[in-house]
């Protein structure tokens, strides 16, 4: 009975996970995958994908056999994996051979022809039975691979993840390495390729991981025990030998890794602007607000048409004046758009700013407001920043001339934004301990009995308001710079979601959750350009897990780890009992 | 003069008649209890007071002075506390923190750290347990934590709403017992309870509410020896 049992569950298993490779292929991530390597020569990431989705049924239909048998029995563990893989490799070829006779293309734009190439190994239908083998193989090495101990698996999966990582980003690594001289460029050279890693790159990256895992399992202990000994102001001095690196990284990165990474880091920066202002509504204060952008457009357009030297420019005054009067101006939209929101709460203040900020976008680009804003050819010729004096404005579309340095490329814009994002990191730590954060904090939790505490709910949820309008400013003036030009069709509601997204992802009122989520959100899809394509999806599938596997958040702030965590927070600490 | 006084108050929601002109009087000093059943307006009574509803007539003079236009908070800043109806504490802060936000209203440090070591002597229990979140607490802790949050206003009255609600016999008495050490060291307390015999026995007056009117009122001893207060509230024939 039983054992009937567990080889159904198995077939289940690998059933679904046929299904999951289709939708891989259906949507076109493996064949786009595919041209990039993960080892040059040997797989690639399309490939990869299949593989991993193979074994990861394998693996998965074993574990669910100890659980049902009661314990690991070697037979039927290997037996489930392979039936599992077995299934999935099925399901893809009946996949194969049912879109070589069907015609899907006419619905299924992905399913071309180099795609059936490629799950055939280039052999066409004829080649068939060699996905049963794949899939077989691939489940068999999954159920194994739960027979192994945990102290040999979890190197094993460390190595194949830090390929992974390497293969992904190695056109990144590959573009700052060869920029060096001499030996990095010929290390960079022999470990990556033009796509992925190279095959010596990729078993010297394999070994290298298993050798650190190895050791650090073993030796761990002794190293914290090191670091635990040392006095007082040994640790001092370690902490700040770190924060100088780190701040040698930061600086040093612009000049070694080129125009492209410093402008995704100001991307990066500039969400996090908007996340850390969006944190003061929702992490802090618990007021969704779904039309956030429209204070990152204010920001943009006010230093747009303070800058400008285009024809909508209506001063011309520099970087340094139009920033703090860009916040001074969100910071005034915050409020107006508090005023009338205050009374609303829940799913209906998420409603209401929605619509706020889709008027925002709709006015900056109508005809109405075209004289001004620019309507949709949008405010272009915005002045770079310049650490000096600017020349006298002459004319219209005639830049004012820079008598100093001229900071007009992304690498150097990066210095602005990452400053920026520091002081409001640090301004934003100092809110939540404040007596407004705690004011704050009580909203979140009850509105009734803050108000009952002496809180007043007015006057802290127009500062919630207000404070996370003028951060969200800060980085619509930046971008607006950045750029050099505004168009109202850049501020849709996406920016938005996004945003709400990398709070929710990084964790809901921690800053460090912001700086993680947009890092996560953001900075990745703009690295992996392959992966952009997929952008949502993953976003959808990013969401979903976080939600799950992690509700708090990658980084969570205290309070929220608390409240999901109860039952590791109840035991009392015996000293205080004191 | 006493220290509150509710006259003729009329409180809507909406268009439901909730208080139909209820008058009440607190002395300075007092224990008075409001008892009565379900949706007698006994919480609506006290949300009238602290300002959180408004009445559609009548008033609420606090030592003379007439609340109608103070909003919520700032009648707390003018010495009037309330712990609300089924406690309304912070579940995700710690102890500390809870009653560190009751005296939000307050920046005099050193008087903060005194009453915070009041409210630990109070309830001892608190002290023990405070680091810990307040939502693992017990529904008798959260009531003892309620309670020392509105103390931290360092309030001249307390509105009490059903302190003894969802609570073991045992700790009803250790919180009532509670109310009466409170109401020694100064503080004066307007008591809402459907545990009338509770109530009555640590209360100097009291006031029984019916759908929003109030049919009777007179000392405690004597509210308890009023055989048709018996019958209806405190279960004797």
């Amino acid at each position: 009975m039983k054992k009937e049992n567990f080889i159904w569950n198995s077939i289940k298993i690998g059933l679904v996970a046929g299904a999951i490779g289709i939708f891989l292929c259906l949507v076109g991530m493996v064949e786009i995958f595919s041209k990039r390597d993960v080892v040059k020569d040997v797989i690639s990431l399309g490939m990869f994908l299949l593989l991993a989705t193979s074994v990861l049924a394998g693996f998965i239909a074993s574990r669910r056999t100890s659980d049902l048998l009661e314990g690991n029995k070697a037979v039927s563990n290997l037996l489930a994996g392979t039936f599992a893989g077995l299934f999935t490799g099925i399901v893809l070829a009946l996949f194969v051979l049912f879109s070589s006779q069907v015609n899907l293309r006419a619905v299924f734009l992905n399913v071309t022809p180099a795609l059936l190439e490629l799950l055939t190994f280039g052999q066409g239908t004829d080649g068939v039975w060699q996905i049963l083998v794949f899939g077989t193989v691939a489940g068999l090495v999954g159920g194994a691979f739960l027979l192994l101990s945990p102290s040999i698996r979890k190197p094993i999966v460390n190595a194949v993840m830090v390929i992974i990582f390497m293969a992904l980003f190695s056109s990144l690594f590959r573009v700052i390495m060869v920029n060096q001289s001499g030996g990095i460029e010929k290390a960079a050279k022999y470990l990556f390729s033009q796509t992925g890693l190279t095959a010596n790159g990729g078993l010297i990256f394999f070994f290298g991981t298993i050798l650190v895992s190895v050791l650090r399992s073993s030796q761990a202990g002794k190293v914290q025990n090191l670091v635990d000994k040392l006095p007082q102001k040994g640790k001092l001095s370690l902490r700040v030998a770190s924060i100088i690196l780190l701040a040698y990284v930061v600086i040093m990165l612009p000049n070694a890794a080129g125009p492209f990474i410093a402008q995704v880091v100001v991307i990066i920066s500039l969400y996090i602007l908007m996340g850390l202002g969006l944190n003061i509504e929702i992490g802090f204060a618990g007021l969704l607000d779904l039309g956030f952008v429209a204070f990152y457009a204010i920001g943009a357009y006010t230093v747009g048409l303070l800058t400008s030297y285009g024809e909508f420019g209506l001063q011309h005054v520099s970087f340094w004046v139009a920033v703090p009067i860009a916040v001074l101006v969100a910071m005034l939209f915050g409020g107006l758009l508090g005023v009338p929101v205050l009374g609303v709460r829940g799913d209906y203040l998420a409603i209401a700013t929605l619509g706020f900020g889709e008027i925002v976008r709709l006015l900056a680009g109508s005809d109405f407001m075209a004289k001004y804003l620019g309507g949709p050819r949008g405010i272009i010729g915005i002045q770079k920043p310049c650490i000096g004096t600017l020349g006298e404005f002459v004319a219209v579309d005639v830049p004012r001339v820079c008598n100093g340095i001229e900071l007009g490329k992304p690498q150097e814009i990066y210095f602005i934004a990452i400053a920026s994002a520091l002081l409001i990191a640090f301004f934003s730590y100092r809110l939540r301990e404040s007596r407004l954060g705690r004011a704050w904090m009580a909203i979140r939790e009850d509105e009734d009995v803050a108000e009952a505490l002496g809180i007043k709910l007015v006057q802290a949820k127009l500062l919630a308001y207000m404070l996370g309008a003028a951060f969200a400013g800060l980085g619509g003036a930046i971008f607006a710079t950045l750029v050099g030009s505004i168009f109202a069709s850049s501020m849709q509601l996406i920016v938005s979601i996004n945003v709400v997204a990398l709070i929710i992802v990084g964790g809901m009122g921690s800053i460090p959750g912001v700086v993680v989520g947009a890092i996560a959100l953001i900075g990745l899809p703009e690295l992996l350009r392959e992966v952009s394509e997929f952008r949502f999806l993953l976003y959808g599938a990013a969401l979903v897990t976080v939600m799950i596997a992690k509700p708090e958040g990658l980084w969570p702030s205290q309070n929220i780890r608390r409240e999901l965590h109860r039952e590791e927070a109840a035991p009392i600490p015996s000293e205080t009992t004191s | 003069m006493s220290i509150l006084n509710i006259n003729n108050v009329h409180t809507y929601y909406g268009n439901i008649h909730a208080l139909k002109g209820i008058t009440i009087n607190v002395e300075k000093g007092e224990i008075v209890t409001l008892i009565g059943g379900n949706g007698a307006g006994k919480t609506t009574t006290l949300k009238t007071i602290s300002g959180l509803l408004q009445p559609r007539e009548g008033n609420v003079l606090y030592n003379g002075e007439n609340l109608g236009k103070y909003k919520a908070h700032e009648i707390v800043y003018k010495g009037i506390s309330m712990v609300p109806e089924g406690r309304g504490i912070f579940t995700s802060l710690t102890i500390t923190e809870n009653l560190e936000m009751g005296a939000y209203s307050r920046d005099d440090t050193q008087g903060i750290k005194d009453d915070m070591e009041r409210v630990f002597t109070l309830f001892p229990r608190l002290k023990e347990r405070r680091n810990q979140v307040a939502g693992t607490l017990s529904g008798g802790e959260q009531q003892m934590l309620a309670t020392g949050r509105a103390l931290m206003t360092r309030p001249s009255i307390l509105l009490m709403d059903e302190p003894s609600m969802g609570l073991a016999p045992v700790l009803v008495e250790l919180i009532f017992d509670t109310i009466q050490q409170i109401n020694q060291q100064g503080t004066t307390i307007l008591l809402v309870e459907q545990n009338a015999h509770m109530a009555l026995s640590v209360a100097h007056r009291g006031y029984v509410l019916q759908t929003g009117e109030i049919i009777t009122s007179d000392t405690a001893d004597n509210l308890r020896n009023d055989p048709a207060v018996q019958k209806a509230y405190l279960g004797m024939e």
